[in-house]
């Protein structure tokens, strides 16, 4: 991996071709230079395409990978601030799973197709995200995945949700990347008996796969604007994601 | 966690919204999850909105859930002081 020393990168809004065909707006960032480099693609949680995640696309282009955020409420709302396009979103159902596969494949085929690609794609997600990442994972050809804090990857869900989500326990031993795991050991959505299940299954399946809980750590503490953010958990969690990326995403 | 727990009901009122703007409101949903700007991890939120006028036609809360559960309580007083003849 090529790192910039100056951390100088390119940020801006692209059209990429998502489920079903369908033309979508995504945030691009990419360092400058043109040496070959690993792709990340970094799916936004559930209350929208919002800053904070496009400030994690540009973390991701200064540590060197050329990462693309796909807008995951364009279709309901296209050119709507962030939060009303997730309200939108949340009022309709949420982000339906095989539509979400979809645009992250779309997502990793854009990455690729960049002419400082090396072919290697990741996938990450933080909250929803981190369930959306590990469904990627399950269904899709990338490299490696990071699932930051996702519940119901394990667990039952509750019966009655306007949001219409499994659990993805059937689809586990489809599993075919590295699953980089960072959870908060005060969360509980997942619990530690959900992250244990889930580290039993993947045992059990022979998966390959690396987690890490943090004691003081409640839900969501990678969020930079929210009171859960936890400075000790952030620094060691950007650094088993830089290490893990390092490893599986290099050319 | 995004709770994914939603609860929507239809309505019929109006909001002042955008633009300092009165809208007709349709739809309200509920929720308890992350907020945008309320400093809480969590909030209960609600947004009123107009789905035919678009996105933006919404007003959105974010409650603690202290708050919220003071707004029912308000809701629930100042509808039980209706008086007898003018309830509907």
């Amino acid at each position: 991996m090529t790192v910039s020393p100056s951390g100088s990168l390119t940020a801006t809004t692209v059209t990429l071709t998502g489920h079903g065909g369908d033309e979508i707006e995504a945030y691009l960032a990419r360092p400058e230079g043109d040496a070959r480099r690993g792709g990340v693609v970094l799916i936004h949680h559930l209350p929208g395409y919002d800053r904070p995640t496009k400030e994690m696309a540009r973390r991701f282009a200064e540590m060197g990978y050329d990462c693309v955020c796909p807008n995951l409420f364009h279709r309901e709302a296209p050119g709507a601030a962030p939060d009303d396009a997730a309200a939108v979103g949340r009022a309709n159902g949420g982000v339906p799973d095989e539509r979400l596969i979809g645009d992250a494949e779309g997502a990793a085929a854009y990455l690729r197709a960049l002419p400082t690609s090396n072919g290697k794609v990741g996938v990450i997600g933080h909250c929803s995200g981190g369930r959306q990442a590990v469904l990627v994972a399950c269904n899709s050809d990338v490299d490696a995945a990071v699932d930051c804090y996702g519940a119901f990857v394990t667990g039952t869900v509750p019966e009655g949700f306007v949001l219409r989500i499994t659990n993805l326990v059937d689809q586990l031993p489809r599993l075919g990347a590295p699953l980089l795991g960072l959870f908060g050991g005060a969360d509980s959505h997942p619990s530690p008996a959900e992250v244990a299940e889930l580290e039993r299954i993947l045992t059990e399946l022979g998966k390959d796969f690396e987690f890490h809980s943090y004691g003081g750590a409640g839900h969501g503490f990678f969020a930079v604007d929210r009171p859960n953010y936890n400075v000790p958990a952030v620094q060691d969690g950007w650094e088993r994601i830089e290490h893990f990326f390092g490893t599986h995403l290099e050319g | 966690m995004c709770t994914y727990s939603t609860v929507k009901a239809e309505i019929d009122g109006s909001a002042k919204g955008p633009g300092s703007s009165w809208f007709h409101v349709t739809d309200v949903t509920v929720y308890f999850d992350h907020p945008v700007h309320a400093m809480a991890e969590h909030t209960l939120n609600i947004d009123f909105a107009a789905p035919d006028r678009g996105p933006s036609a919404r007003v959105a809360l974010e409650l603690t859930a202290d708050s919220a559960r003071a707004l029912v309580t308000a809701i629930q007083d100042a509808l039980a002081a209706v008086p007898a003849e003018m309830a509907v």
